[in-house]
Parts: structure tokens; C-alpha cells; sequence
């Protein structure tokens, strides 16, 4: 299978513990394979050879064999071997992917699963952000990983870029931990594996793999406050936006604006979709999205914001100056 | 051996009324009625997990499709899941056993008549309750709704913060009630097996099938019964402030999966083993060979239901269990590989030198052992914990336990009804359409099921009402959907079949397969009480024993 497949194929790693999976899939699959080709034949050759023959046959019963233990021993031992092979090279991969020393280049990311999107913390860099999850490209020479601490805040999810590397489970009071060593930058797609409600199937996974320096210049446009800009419009819907439901459940920072329920929005529009990644972040979805979430999203926790026309406006316009 | 030549009058007068015919029916204790009842009321339950499922594929067919919102989506395949596997495939291997083991042991019925009806029962309004969801989820005030969390209804989406109203309490109940009731039939066989074996038959010259019965009726007792506690731990949770699996409280989300993959595994090998169990009478007699291997047969099925109690957490690797935890149940699951492939090379050996017969029953067995092998091999990938990092809750494992259940399982209850259908109705089915059915099956079930192991490896996760356009899930997604016409056809050709052959068929004979049980030495359909006297055996085979006096078995044994 080509990469050009799909962009979720398991089958084009992309960093190592992908790759390594990769590795032992292809020992798997050729032994399964090879069982198959074996058993398969004996028994297509079988079925061809001791077919009843109507004409030529004299219905006397053939001679009848009640078993046979060296036989039966040599198909005990045979098997035995075999998955002895295939244990041994899984529990190499499951040490070294679970006990790998992510070093002290490491960048650590906490990953917070909700319903139905992703959040996503950088404590070392004071970064707060949502679905779109930026990490640094690294070096096989000089390798910075990225750790991956998951938390869910409702129910349980699953991390899965199928590129990156196997999924592991965001459960609440149960935190896990994953890394990934992307080389090449580039976006990586997945999405939730784990059924966590109404719209499991709307909560995909973008991994943006930034070269080191545009990761820099990433990390410095997000630490910024947000940008206030002072048209009157823009104003008004800043003003709008900080006496509705709004700041109960979003945060934009340098405003009164805190709320951690849904997504930190002090960058918004530096993020290319919305709503865990189903649409294009554009003015039209945007206003959409603020005047009626269902439409895009049946299930979404975001309410419907039941704004007039001039103030669905006012609001769009306010979001799209947070860059 | 003397049975043969008793003719029996009807039990019932010929000219009783329809309401005098249902209440023998619901007041029935007979093992062979309740039997049938299991099976036909598995059919029923068929039909609906099958339109449940026909509803999700339409949904599928195409990315972005709309024919039906989210959240049915979701209860859809709940609803599916927990049909499919408590309502389909357990009442029909108990159908199976409630049949098939007092006549094969040379019994009159069941250990306890009155605790099997009691068990069938319970079953049966278990479904009942589950469905009763759709009307009562809010508690009969407001809109129903059917239970939505999955069928392994992982917490904390069961809490009383993602589950509102009382869905998934009906969810829960329709479990305990029918957990209850296979409790109580897995017993009913464990005693009929040990207590009622007819004189001559020691455990050592009993067929396979009532010996796999045993085996799965131990199986039942294991594992349904930490189902039943956790559900009861659940609605503890729900209902009187317990934290079990609260999160919010220190509860746990894990300790759920763990009760319930400790039942779910060895669930799998309750419904597996009575596959077996036919395949073991089927193939014999249609490859006109004894089993080969008998002992070994018998030492392989014991030795999976002991291993399966241990592999339960291989449905875990992704929840961040550690690297010796992962390893440990790497070793247990790859373990099973090998009783179950020697299983497959006792088959392969009992046809290797016989004279296999294409009859219904056997195409049924053969396409099961080329299912099962792919089957077993896939669930080989899948206990590779690393490779289950990414084949796990993905379509490639929905893939593989269809695999199972539909492409072995299934194969062989087709089988099974085919084999003793002239013995259950006295008539025989045609030959031709039921090889019709056969070929029709077998194209539908490798387009929607070979076909849909593709999308998992391309990253496609189960569970989701619908996917994005351009990950390459497209065009595979719609040969699954392709496939299930033909599924569907084809279980209308047996249904039609069957009923017709009820109504129109030939008679079939007390031993139209010219086999080697007991079932086929009593008349067709069985007496009630099955044998006038109860016969005694010598061999494994009782019947070639009496049918080559000059070469019987029991001189081999």
C-alpha cells in the first residue's frame, strides 16, 4: 500500500514508534500469511482429493483413522514455535516504545480530551490551544521528541494518527502518556478512536509538524495576549461576546474572558478549521458556527447563541481579528 | 439398540385447538420444544440486528451521508451489538445444546425441565426489556429512546451525566435478566452432561458435541457472572450514590473494561465452542471418517476455555496498561493460537482420506474452516499488542470478529440447521436452493467483511455515524455495503427454504445422513422423552458400531 492511499495509512510511518510498528507488521502479516498459504492449500488440496466421486464410487465406507500422536505432536510443537517468534519480537517493540527516554530535548504537551474536541497545553511554554496541535520537527541526529500527557475531561477518547503512532486512550482519572519523533514537517491527519458520544465520529486529530524555526515563530505568535483592535464594530462585538454565555465556557486572554469548558480562542484564527477540524476556519463558518453549532456539528455541546443579525456580526468580526 | 423399530403415536390428540397448541408451547418443558423456541426466537432477533446493521451500511455507503442522525447512529450499533451477541448468538447455541444434548447422550430431556423453560424464559424477556428501551428510555413520559453507549458500554458514558433518563438502565436489566437465565441453562447442561449420560457412554466415548457444551456451559458460568456483578455494581452507581465507576468520585473507568472483557473474552469462546462442536458432528459424517484425534479434540477445548479465562485485557492494549501487563496478555492470546490450530488440523486430518460429500452441511463447515483460519490469524496480528495500537477500534477489528462470528459461527449454525433440520421436522430441505443460499452467503460475506478490513488499516475507527472524503475509505466502504444484498438474500433463501421443506418437503427419515449418533437412531422428529428405552453404547459412534457389526469401534477405542 502506497502513502499516496490514504493519509491514514498504518502502513507510511512517519516517526519511530509508527515505524517500528510498521516493522513488526510486516514480520506479522508475512507469517500469518504464510500459515494462511500453507493451511489454506492443504486444505483446498484436501477437499479437491477426497471428493466423493459419484460415478466412480462404490459407497463403501473409506478406512477409518482415529488419530495419530505423532502427528497430533507435530502440530502442537510447529505452532508453539511459531508464536514463540511472533511474542518474542512484540515484546521488543512493547518495551522499547514503553520505555523509551524521551531525553531532556523532549517537549511536553498535555493533551485534555473533550467532548468532542481536543485540548491542548504546552506547560513549559505557557501555551494554551485547541485542536490543531503544533509540534517541532525532529532530527533523527538530534531527536526532540514530543511527550504526550493524556487526560480526558469527560469521557473516555483515543489519540490516533495512524502515521504518528499507535493510539493510546485519554480516560478520565487515569492519565496516559504517548510520544511521537516526527522528521518531516507537514500535517498529519487522525481522529478519535475511542466512541465518547453524539459526535465521536466529528472530533479529528491535526498534527501540524513545523520545522524548528517556523515552530519558534509558532510558539511566539501564541504567547502573545490577544490583539485588541479598536474599530467600533469590533468593539461592540469584543462587548457582545464578554456580557453573553460566551466567556462562561471560552477564554481569550488579557480579557475577563477565562472560561476552560470549550476552546481558548485568544488565537483563534491562527487555526485552519473549527470545530475539531470538520470545517474551514472562514468567516462564513465562523458566524454559522456562532449562530447555530447543530448545523455543523448535531450534538455539539456549544449552544446556539440566539444573537440578532447585527450582533452575530459584531461577534464574527471581534473573532476574526484574534489572531 | 432397540429403539429403531418403535413407532410413536403423536403426543398431542391431532385435532387439538391453535390455543391449546400455544399453550403446550408456553407451558412446555420439553427440551426439544424449548430448543426451538431458543433458536426461533434468535432468528427473530436476527432479523432485527440484521435491518439495524442493513441502516448503519446505508449510512456508510458514502462519506457525509445523512440517512440517519448522530445520535441513532449511535444507538444503532449499540442496539446491534448488544442484539446480536445476548439475543442471536447465545439463545441459539443454547438452542443448540437444549436440542441436540439429551438426544446425542441418549437422555429424555434436560437435567431440570422446569429450570430450562425458567432460563428460556428469562432470556426471552430480557430481549423484551431491551427493546422496551425504545418506548421507556425517559421513564414512559417524553420521547424514548434506546440505550447509546456501545454494547461494551465503556463508563463513565453509562453514568447519569452522559446517560440520561433510563435507557441504559434498560440496557442494563435486559443483561441481568437474561444473564440470569444463561446461568441457569449453562447449569441445566453441566448436570444433564454429568448426571444423564446413557449406560456404556463414560465421558471418554461421548461425541464432541455434548463434550464442547460442557466445556461452553462452564465457560457461561465464569464469565456471565461478573457481567451480572458489574451491572449491578452499575446501577449501584446510577441509583444509590456508589462510585464504582465515577471518575469524578475516584471511581474508575478501567475497572469497567476489566469487568467487562473478563466476561467478554470468554463470551467469545461460549459462542466459538459450540461452532466447533457442530463442525466436529458435521464433518465426520460428510467425510464419512471418525473424528480424528478425539482425545486431543477434547484436551484442545478444555485448554481453550482455561486460556481464555486469562486473555481478557488483549481488548486493553490501547488504555496505557504497562509493558509487562501488555506482555503478559501478548503471551496468554497467542497462546490460544495453538490449541485452536490444532482444532483445525484435526478437521483437516478427519477429511484428508474420507469421501467428502458436498452436501449443505459440509459447503457450511468448509467455508467456516477457511473463515475461521482467516479468523484466527487476524486475531493473531491483533494480540501483536503493538500492531493492536493501531488495528484496535478500528475497522479491521470489526472486520475480524465478523469474521468470527458471522464467517464461523454463523457458517456453522447454518450448517447445524441444514444437518438436523430433517431430524428436528421429519422433512428435507432442497438440496439446491440451499446450495444457492450457500454461494449467495458465502459472495456477500467476503465483500462486506474481506472488503472491510481495508479501511481499518487505512485508519478508519469503528463507531463513527460518518467519515471525511479523501482518506481513501471511499471505495471500500461501498463493497461493504455491496455485500450486504447479498447477506441478505441469502438468509431469505433459508428462511424460505426451511419453511417451505416444513410445509412441502419429503420425508426425510429417522437417519438421512447415514451418521453414527444417537440422535439418529430414535424417529424423526424425536418422541417426546426421545428413546422408549434408553439405549446403552460401546464406542464413540454407537451408530457404526450397529451398522458394521463386522468392524465396530469400540475394538479401536
Amino acid at each position: 500500500m502506497t502513502p499516496s492511499m490514504s493519509p491514514t495509512n498504518i502502513f507510511s510511518p512517519a516517526a519511530t514508534p509508527a515505524r517500528w510498528i510498521a516493522e513488526l507488521s510486516q514480520l506479522v502479516l508475512s507469517v500469518t500469511g504464510a500459515i494462511f498459504v500453507v493451511v489454506a492449500g492443504l486444505l483446498c488440496y484436501c477437499i479437491w482429493k477426497y471428493r466423493r466421486r459419484t460415478a466412480a464410487d462404490d459407497w463403501r465406507e473409506p478406512p477409518q483413522v482415529y488419530g495419530s500422536t505423532q502427528i497430533e505432536l507435530a502440530w502442537t510443537i510447529i505452532p508453539v514455535l511459531i508464536v514463540l517468534v511472533l511474542f518474542l519480537s512484540s515484546a521488543r517493540v512493547i518495551a522499547a516504545t514503553q520505555r523509551a527516554d524521551p531525553g531532556r530535548n523532549a517537549l511536553q504537551v498535555d493533551v485534555v480530551g473533550h467532548q468532542f474536541w481536543w485540548e491542548y497545553r504546552y506547560p513549559g511554554l505557557g501555551i494554551v490551544t485547541a485542536n490543531e496541535l503544533h509540534v517541532p520537527a525532529s532530527d533523527p541526529a538530534r531527536p526532540t521528541p514530543t511527550v504526550l500527557n493524556l487526560y480526558s475531561a469527560d469521557t473516555d477518547h483515543s489519540f490516533w494518527v495512524p502515521r504518528l503512532a499507535g493510539k493510546t486512550d485519554l480516560i478520565p482519572n487515569h492519565p496516559n502518556t504517548m510520544w511521537i519523533d516526527p522528521a518531516e514537517p507537514g500535517l498529519y491527519l487522525g481522529q478519535c478512536a475511542q466512541y465518547c458520544g453524539t459526535q465521536h465520529a466529528k472530533m479529528l486529530l491535526r498534527i501540524y509538524v513545523d520545522t524548528p524555526e517556523d515552530f519558534a515563530r509558532w510558539v511566539e505568535a501564541q504567547r502573545r495576549p490577544a490583539r485588541v483592535v479598536d474599530q467600533d464594530h469590533v468593539s461592540r462585538g469584543r462587548e457582545i461576546f464578554q456580557r453573553t454565555a460566551c466567556i462562561n465556557c471560552h477564554a481569550v486572554s488579557g480579557t475577563p474572558a477565562n472560561g476552560r469548558f470549550g476552546p481558548d480562542l485568544t488565537h483563534l484564527m491562527s487555526r485552519e478549521t473549527l470545530a475539531a477540524g470538520i470545517v474551514l476556519n472562514n468567516r462564513e463558518n465562523l458566524r454559522q458556527w456562532i449562530q447555530n453549532p447543530d448545523v455543523i456539528k448535531t450534538g455539539s455541546l456549544m449552544p446556539a447563541m440566539a444573537l440578532d443579525e447585527a450582533d452575530l456580526d459584531a461577534v464574527t468580526d471581534y473573532l476574526l481579528t484574534l489572531r | 439398540m432397540s429403539t429403531e423399530s418403535i413407532t410413536w403415536a403423536a403426543a398431542e390428540p391431532v385435532s387439538s385447538t391453535w390455543v391449546e397448541r400455544l399453550h403446550g408451547w408456553v407451558t412446555t418443558v420439553d427440551h426439544k420444544r424449548l430448543g426451538l423456541m431458543y433458536i426461533l426466537y434468535a432468528l427473530l432477533f436476527l432479523v432485527i440486528g440484521g435491518l439495524e446493521a442493513t441502516a448503519m451500511r446505508i449510512q456508510l455507503i458514502r462519506p457525509h451521508a445523512s440517512f440517519v442522525p448522530p445520535h441513532a447512529f449511535n444507538q444503532l450499533f449499540t442496539m446491534h451489538g448488544t442484539t446480536m451477541i445476548f439475543f442471536v448468538a447465545m439463545p441459539m447455541v443454547f438452542g443448540f445444546a437444549n436440542y441436540l444434548v439429551p438426544l446425542m447422550i441418549g437422555a429424555r430431556d434436560m437435567a431440570f425441565p422446569r429450570l430450562n423453560a425458567f432460563s428460556f424464559w428469562l432470556t426471552a424477556f430480557g430481549g423484551l426489556l431491551l427493546y422496551f428501551s425504545v418506548l421507556g428510555g425517559f421513564g414512559l413520559y417524553g420521547d424514548g429512546y434506546a440505550p447509546d453507549a456501545g454494547w461494551f458500554a465503556y463508563a463513565p458514558l453509562t453514568a447519569k451525566t452522559f446517560s440520561k433518563g433510563h435507557s441504559n438502565d434498560y440496557w442494563t436489566l435486559s443483561l441481568l435478566v437474561s444473564g440470569f437465565g444463561s446461568i441457569g441453562t449453562a447449569v441445566n447442561i453441566i448436570a444433564t452432561v454429568l448426571c444423564l449420560r446413557c449406560k456404556g457412554m463414560t465421558l471418554g466415548r461421548m461425541p464432541l458435541l455434548p463434550w464442547m457444551m460442557l466445556t461452553m456451559s462452564v465457560l457461561v458460568i465464569l464469565a456471565v457472572s461478573p457481567l451480572t456483578a458489574a451491572q449491578v455494581m452499575l446501577l449501584v452507581d446510577r441509583y444509590l450514590g456508589g462510585h464504582f465507576f465515577d471518575v469524578q468520585a475516584g471511581g474508575s473507568a478501567a475497572l469497567w473494561m476489566h469487568f467487562f472483557w473478563i466476561f467478554g473474552h470468554p463470551e467469545v469462546y461460549v459462542l466459538i465452542i459450540p461452532a466447533f462442536a457442530i463442525a466436529s458432528e458435521v464433518i465426520p459424517v460428510f467425510s464419512r471418517k471418525a473424528m480424528f484425534g478425539y482425545p486431543v479434540m477434547v484436551a484442545a477445548t478444555v485448554s481453550i476455555a482455561f486460556l481464555s479465562m486469562s486473555v481478557w485485557a488483549h481488548h486493553m492494549f490501547t488504555i496505557g496498561m504497562s509493558s509487562g501487563a501488555n506482555t503478559f496478555f501478548v503471551i496468554t492470546t497467542m497462546a490460544i493460537a495453538v490449541p485452536t490450530g490444532i482444532k483445525i488440523f484435526n478437521w483437516l486430518a478427519t477429511m484428508w482420506g474420507g469421501k467428502i460429500d458436498f452436501k449443505a452441511p459440509m459447503l457450511f463447515s468448509i467455508g467456516f474452516l477457511f473463515q475461521f483460519l482467516v479468523a484466527g490469524l487476524t486475531g493473531v496480528m491483533l494480540a501483536s499488542a503493538p500492531f493492536d495500537w493501531h488495528l484496535g477500534n478500528s475497522y479491521f477489528v470489526v472486520a475480524h470478529f465478523h469474521y468470527v462470528i458471522l464467517g464461523a459461527i454463523f457458517f456453522m449454525v447454518f450448517a447445524g440447521f441444514y444437518y438436523w433440520f430433517p431430524k428436528v421436522t421429519g422433512k428435507m430441505y432442497s438440496e439446491r436452493l440451499a446450495r444457492l443460499q450457500f454461494w449467495t452467503f458465502l459472495i456477500g460475506f467476503h465483500l462486506t467483511f474481506d472488503f472491510m478490513h481495508v479501511p481499518g488499516l487505512l485508519g478508519m475507527p469503528r463507531r463513527i455515524y460518518t467519515y471525511e472524503p479523501g482518506r481513501g475509505w471511499d471505495l471500500w466502504n461501498l463493497i461493504v455495503t455491496i455485500g450486504v444484498v447479498f447477506q441478505a438474500v441469502g438468509v431469505l433463501l433459508l428462511v424460505w427454504n426451511l419453511v417451505f421443506a416444513l410445509v412441502r418437503g419429503p420425508r426425510a427419515g429417522a437417519d438421512p445422513w447415514d451418521a453414527w449418533t444417537l440422535e439418529w437412531s430414535t424417529s424423526s422428529p424425536p418422541p417426546e422423552y426421545n428413546f422408549a428405552t434408553l439405549p446403552t453404547v460401546r464406542s464413540r459412534r454407537p451408530l457404526w458400531d450397529l451398522k458394521h457389526p463386522e468392524d465396530p469401534d469400540w475394538k479401536y477405542e
